[in-house]
């Protein structure tokens, strides 16, 4: 009932091939950004903007990227904290060399620098797949990781080793830096997301994207086919490291103003994190970039707040318990819906459609 | 050379010439010496017993085997060996023994990555999405759904092809070659495992995509009553070496082949 589809008829393929075909979903995706845009800014305090809404923006950016790269054209990655650091370090050294630079600029550049590191390690994948490509990319994050610690130029030979962010401003709002509002803040993040969001749907329903999959799928068929193996994964790579440099951009700039790169983009703190995401939320679907990054990010905080605030256990205690149950959930996600939230979600429009009287 | 070339050539002149072509793996000869000529726009046939060499010779014809020794002349084009992609710019299509689907891939997805080729729009313009990337969007999905009528796939267009039955991936299959709209046409065992009325309807697609778009059609069959009704010309292979060629009611006297398929009677 909910879901009716009867009566809604496509007369052009245009309109066949659109990003919501049924009137249903657009209405929902619509109130759903004007509730984004026009109601959100006016509320957000920064508990709302550090702990929730900004993280889930930035990993779902990751998790887009990822999934261009891991879901869609079946290149597994684990070097997503390497890319991300690339990402946030392109920032910082920007940021140094033109003070004048709009802050959106600067972090669309990174974007693209990051983008050109992607190709750099993509290189390896025509001739490797799978564990074995997964694991190159590890030596990837690894090697990331040890050069921004080890050449002092990428953190402009401060002492500690931070980089720190420094105000920048649009339309007269600081953006970032510790005076930024946090409906400055989450504003430019939302944009960012939502138009970049739509570019990654739209490339993935238009050709490049039906290249990846092809490759995904079967790379032998695809070659015949015409589709050639090495620019297709590089393109993949590309615009993959394009997304996770702007998630680590926004992740330094916006997020945390300061950060040690060790800590910050390590596996276990990024690359692992937003790998889950994607697997949690659905590989290859953009639907489950966001489900799986609001997943990881709300997580941890409803179950402390069941545990420290509900059940009254210590914050220690309750830290503890937190790893255990998201490792279980995780085993028992994986052996029940392996195919992630987006999945789920299908299933229940499926039902939806026919509810209340199913036949 | 390129897609005009092929095009350029008349109907009924050799479009495919192969010549010595010779291919071993180590100490195997899969292939050796054999040549043979396609003619545009015909029904050709390789057949031979199991390990014969049938599969080797269309896996050099599209690049994806590169040959010890020997010619493949395309189009009045010497060529020493093709590459997969070059094989499908310039107009050739094939279908796999075992099928070689986009298992995650809708129907409709399938056929349209073999229109891959044929888009020009790069990704910037794909991202943003507007006029000419959905003009040209329409303009393949249109060219698209006629391989779905002419098929009969309507009904699992948006079905993904990995839960589709044996002989409807096969039709897929074909379905994605012919969305290609290829000038040759490679089908390897294309009946392979199916049951009569598929093969029927199998024989009616290649037929009639032999005669309403001129594709020129090699292809590889066990099943014999099939191939000596379907095909204009056969050329027959036994461990890796031609040992007939000519018209079905040619090759059912040859002498050779008989004793190949029967054995010999001491």
């Amino acid at each position: 009932m909910i879901y009716k589809e009867t009566g809604q008829f496509k007369s052009t393929y245009e309109s066949d091939h659109s990003i919501f075909p049924l009137i249903q979903d657009k209405i929902a995706f619509n109130i759903l950004m004007l509730v984004a845009f026009l109601v959100v800014p006016f509320f957000i305090d920064s508990y709302w903007e550090k702990a929730i809404l900004i993280p889930f923006l930035i990993y779902s950016m990751a998790a887009i990227g990822l999934n261009i790269l891991t879901g869609y054209c079946g290149q597994v990655s684990l070097g997503t904290g390497g890319f991300m650091a690339v990402g946030a370090f392109a920032t910082y050294k920007i940021m140094t060399f033109f003070p004048e630079l709009n802050i959106m600029i600067i972090v669309l550049l990174s974007g693209v620098i990051t983008a050109f590191v992607g190709i750099l390690f993509g290189l390896p994948s025509l001739r490797i797949k799978g564990f074995y490509l997964a694991v190159a990319t590890l030596a990837s994050q690894f090697f990331i990781i040890w050069l921004f610690n080890k050449v002092p130029w990428f953190y402009n030979y401060s002492d500690t080793g931070q980089i720190t962010v420094s105000e920048r401003t649009m339309f007269g709002v600081a953006v970032t830096g510790a005076n930024a509002p946090p409906y400055a803040t989450y504003l430019f993040c939302l944009i960012l997301v939502v138009v970049l969001g739509f570019a990654a749907k739209n490339m993935i329903r238009s050709k490049i994207g039906r290249s990846w999959m092809a490759i995904r799928d079967m790379d032998i068929a695809a070659e015949i086919i015409g589709v050639p193996p090495l620019k297709t994964k590089l393109s993949a790579f590309a615009i993959s490291s394009f997304y996770i440099g702007i998630a680590g951009s926004l992740y330094f700039a916006v997020y945390l103003g300061a950060l040690e790169v060790t800590e910050s983009f390590d596996i276990m703190a990024i690359s692992f994190p937003v790998l889950f995401m994607i697997i949690i939320g659905g590989l290859g679907s953009m639907l489950g970039s966001f489900l799986g990054a609001a997943f990881i990010v709300l997580l941890p905080i409803f179950l402390k707040n069941v545990m420290v605030d509900l059940i009254g256990l210590s914050a220690v205690t309750a830290k503890h318990f937190e790893i255990t149950i998201w490792g279980l959930l995780m085993v028992v996600f994986l052996i029940l819906e392996p195919h992630g939230l987006a999945r789920l979600w299908s299933i229940a429009k499926e039902k939806l459609r026919k509810w209340p009287f199913p036949y | 050379m390129s897609l005009d070339k092929i095009q350029s050539i008349p109907y009924g002149k050799e479009v495919i010439k192969i010549k010595n072509i010779s291919l071993a793996f180590g100490g195997v000869k899969a292939l050796t010496n054999v040549s043979f000529e396609v003619k545009k726009g015909e029904v050709f046939a390789i057949i031979g017993p199991n390990g014969a060499g049938k599969s080797s010779m269309l896996n050099v014809i599209n690049g994806f085997y590169k040959p010890t020794s020997g010619q493949i002349n395309f189009a009045g084009e010497d060529r020493k060996e093709m590459i997969p992609e070059f094989a499908a710019k310039s107009g050739i299509a094939r279908t796999f023994q075992n099928i070689a689907l986009f298992k995650g891939m809708s129907t409709l997805d399938n056929l349209m990555t073999g229109r891959l080729l044929k888009q020009k729009q790069n990704f910037l313009m794909q991202a943003l999405y507007f006029g000419p990337v959905q003009k040209e969007e329409a303009y393949h999905r249109d060219k698209v759904e006629r391989v779905i009528d002419f098929l009969d796939l309507q009904a699992i267009r948006r079905t993904p092809v990995g839960s589709l039955p044996y002989g409807l991936q096969k039709r897929v299959e074909l379905g994605r070659a012919l969305a290609m709209e290829p000038e040759i046409l490679l089908l390897d065992e294309p009946m392979a495992g199916m049951n009569v009325e598929e093969k029927q309807d199998m024989s009616r697609f290649v037929l009639t995509a032999n005669d309403e778009f001129k594709t020129t059609i090699v292809l590889i069959e066990h099943d014999m009553s099939v191939v000596m009704d379907i095909s204009d010309r056969i050329v027959v292979l036994d461990y890796g070496k031609k040992i007939g060629e000519g018209k079905p009611s040619e090759i059912l006297k040859n002498k050779a082949v008989i004793d190949a398929y029967l054995g010999v009677a001491d």
